[in-house]
């Protein structure tokens, strides 16, 4: 509401929604939002509301994604999916970086940083709840802390966020458990609540800022009833009592009470090790660092690059890996997650978004094996880590 | 004053000569390593020769005949460094196909006068006959690796060759999962990443070119390609492709016999 009592939101269609995607265009922005690439939806530059997968669902399960088609009525849907494999860690925090280079001067060895510039800001269409929660973690371990990373903390500032309250929650999804969502709250510009049906394909759109706002004031369409808002909360509220999966509420001081549990050895025995759930997963961050020397000898470049926990050479110092099993690695990537990453960043290190459930090979599901952890049983010894 | 030139030269054993290609394949890479190095002996590129010693030997093939284990430890004691290419180098290549089965039938079953055959019943690894100072996965090698390895050697650091799976080069570049999304085999999570993530991008699984990955849970995949709906035969063969000698592969093809 307004100080007048008037109310800034606003029913918009898909013509509004071109519009939005045109100005934004107009204002600088490179538009990255969901389409369909390789059989799943990704997020890619898109230029128009054509490229949004439209009718598209996806269904869900542990090591499981397939896409489906939905209509209402003639209608068909444009966010009817929920997170696919790529996250925004892709465009925020991209899995390789060009940090510095250095050449061999004749007056010494002379460094150059990257600069994290060159790029354009970019408008992200279609940010769900859980990704919000998602950034926000990030930017705590990338932005907030002692030393902020430049690129991280320049790209994350000019981004404008379209988000998406979920009309529906897939398969993996777990947000409402980890109180991170599906519900669109904060850190957003504008946010969107689909609303279909066999008459008509609306858009509730509310702002989050004032520049969200100024976009909003100029759209195309009408000024939101007080019916359409209360519609489209319950719609969202809907979506939370509907959630795939659920993650145990007191996961943290399970984990912390199972370091020695003879689960991880059984979870060990399943997990491949690939180290797909950590690179799907919008939270995890780490990286690993590559000297790129130019064959003469004159130069080097410093790139950085997406690494993970389940990687053996992670952990390699001097004489070896320090976890230097499958049950020391999937305890290390669990117990950061949903228990020591409160202490250290002081929220849990997992919004719920469930890809790492549905993009795990074998389907391993973290609340499933939170659930075991909490099951007692006579403790084991266990090597490394 | 021109420090002198290490010289290289390039070796060629039991294999198809695809990874000699790929260093020819880096063409103007090459004329800057050509520089930086005398070619003292690259027979697929040049009939000139020298004698040793020599700073670097890449070795291409496995070692399949008694010819070849004299040749190699030849070449062993005339060269500083020795790196193997590619998976016959590596792991025996797709001939140690033979290692499991009577060779006496193999031979038959191709050669007309087995008699005239000088092999020996079983391909191996370069590094089961000499010491090795790194080995160079794939089938054949990446050429962006092998500048790699050369560009290390140049500069007295050690290369840049992960050791972790294939799944972390398709999620890195964006390649949605094969596996994932449509329910096809793939061999990625139990493979050393470094092809350039080539099947993965065309929607096909992977073939295992580059060997195990570090620490490969081979079983926990084979367990997974029984749930797609791959039997028993397959899953064996799968592991049987061009480094079905490597020892992850090779034991875990045995569990599906
Ligand atoms: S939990 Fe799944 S995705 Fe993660 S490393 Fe293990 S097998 Fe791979
Ligand atoms: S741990 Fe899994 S569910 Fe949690 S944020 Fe990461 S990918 Fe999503
Ligand atoms: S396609 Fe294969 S290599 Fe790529 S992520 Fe999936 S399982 Fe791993």
């Amino acid at each position: 509401m307004q100080a007048d009592g008037s109310n800034p939101a606003r029913v918009i269609f898909k013509e509004g929604l071109q519009v939005l995607l045109d100005r934004l265009k107009a204002a600088g922005y490179q538009v990255i939002g969901p389409t369909v690439r390789e059989g799943a939806i990704v997020y890619r530059p898109i230029d128009t509301v054509a490229a949004l997968p439209a009718g598209i669902v996806d269904e869900q399960a542990p090591g499981r994604y397939r896409l489906g088609e939905i209509r209402v009525g003639e209608q068909r849907p444009l966010f009817a999916h929920v997170v696919g494999p790529d996250s925004w860690k892709r465009w925020l925090h991209p899995p390789q970086q060009l940090m510095w280079r250095a050449e061999r001067k004749k007056r010494g060895i002379v460094f150059v940083s990257a600069s994290a510039g060159g790029q354009p800001p970019r408008a992200l269409l279609g940010v769900r709840a859980c990704e919000i929660a998602a950034m926000r973690i990030q930017d705590r371990v990338l932005a907030e802390g002692e030393w902020p990373d430049a690129g991280y903390r320049e790209r994350r500032k000019g981004v404008f966020i379209v988000a998406v309250n979920c009309g529906r929650a897939g398969g993996s999804c777990f947000c409402a458990s980890m109180g991170m969502g599906p519900e669109v709250t904060e850190g957003f510009d504008l946010a969107l609540t689909e609303q279909v049906d066999a008459e008509s394909h609306r858009f509730v759109v509310t702002a989050g800022s004032p520049s969200g706002q100024r976009f909003l004031d100029v759209l195309p369409g009408q000024p939101a009833s007080e019916e359409a808002l209360r519609r489209a909360r319950e719609q969202t509220a809907k979506t939370a009592a509907h959630m795939g999966r659920e993650m145990p509420a007191d996961a943290g001081s399970v984990l912390r009470a199972s370091l020695d549990h003879p689960h991880w050895e059984a979870v060990a025995g399943r997990c491949l090790h690939c180290g797909n759930c950590t690179m799907v997963c919008p939270t995890c961050f780490c990286t690993s660092m590559e000297e790129r020397t130019a064959l003469d000898g004159k130069g080097t470049e410093r790139w950085r690059q997406w690494d993970s926990c389940f990687n053996a050479s992670f952990s390699y110092l001097h004489g070896g890996p320090i976890r230097n099993s499958g049950a020391a690695r999937y305890r290390q990537w669990l117990t950061h997650k949903l228990a020591h990453w409160e202490a250290q960043f002081g929220t849990a290190g997992c919004s719920g978004c469930g890809r790492c459930v549905t993009w795990c090979p074998v389907g391993i599901d973290i609340t499933e094996e939170v659930r075991a952890l909490g099951t007692p049983q006579e403790t084991m010894r266990h090597d490394g880590g | 004053m021109a420090r002198k030139r290490p010289r290289l030269a390039v070796w060629k054993f039991s294999s198809c000569d695809g990874c000699q290609l790929s260093l020819l394949d880096c063409e103007d890479d090459l004329l800057a390593i050509a520089e930086r190095v005398e070619i003292a002996q690259f027979l697929e590129a040049s009939r000139a020769t020298a004698p040793g010693p020599y700073d670097l030997s890449l070795v291409e093939g496995s070692i399949s005949t008694p010819e070849e284990i004299e040749r190699i430890k030849a070449i062993r004691m005339q060269s500083r460094h020795l790196i193997t290419l590619g998976a016959c180098a590596t792991a025996g290549g797709i001939q140690a196909l033979r290692n499991l089965r009577e060779f006496d039938q193999v031979l038959a079953s191709v050669y007309a006068h087995p008699d005239y055959i000088d092999a020996l019943a079983t391909a191996t690894p370069v590094s089961d006959h000499v010491e090795v100072d790194f080995e160079l996965r794939g089938c054949p090698v990446n050429k962006g690796q092998l500048l790699e390895v050369l560009n290390a050697f140049l500069n007295g650091r050690p290369p840049n060759v992960s050791t972790y799976s294939q799944c972390i080069e398709c999620k890195r570049s964006g390649t949605v999962c094969v596996m994932v999304a449509k329910g096809q085999p793939c061999l990625g999570p139990v493979t050393q990443a470094g092809c350039g993530n080539v099947c993965p991008a065309c929607g096909r699984g992977c073939y295992g070119c580059f060997g195990p990955a570090e620490q490969a849970n081979t079983g926990a995949l084979s367990d997974q390609l029984a749930a797609l709906g791959m039997t028993e035969r397959a899953v064996r063969q799968y592991y049987r492709l061009f480094n079905n000698n490597a020892p992850a592969f090779r034991e875990e093809s045995k569990r599906h016999e």
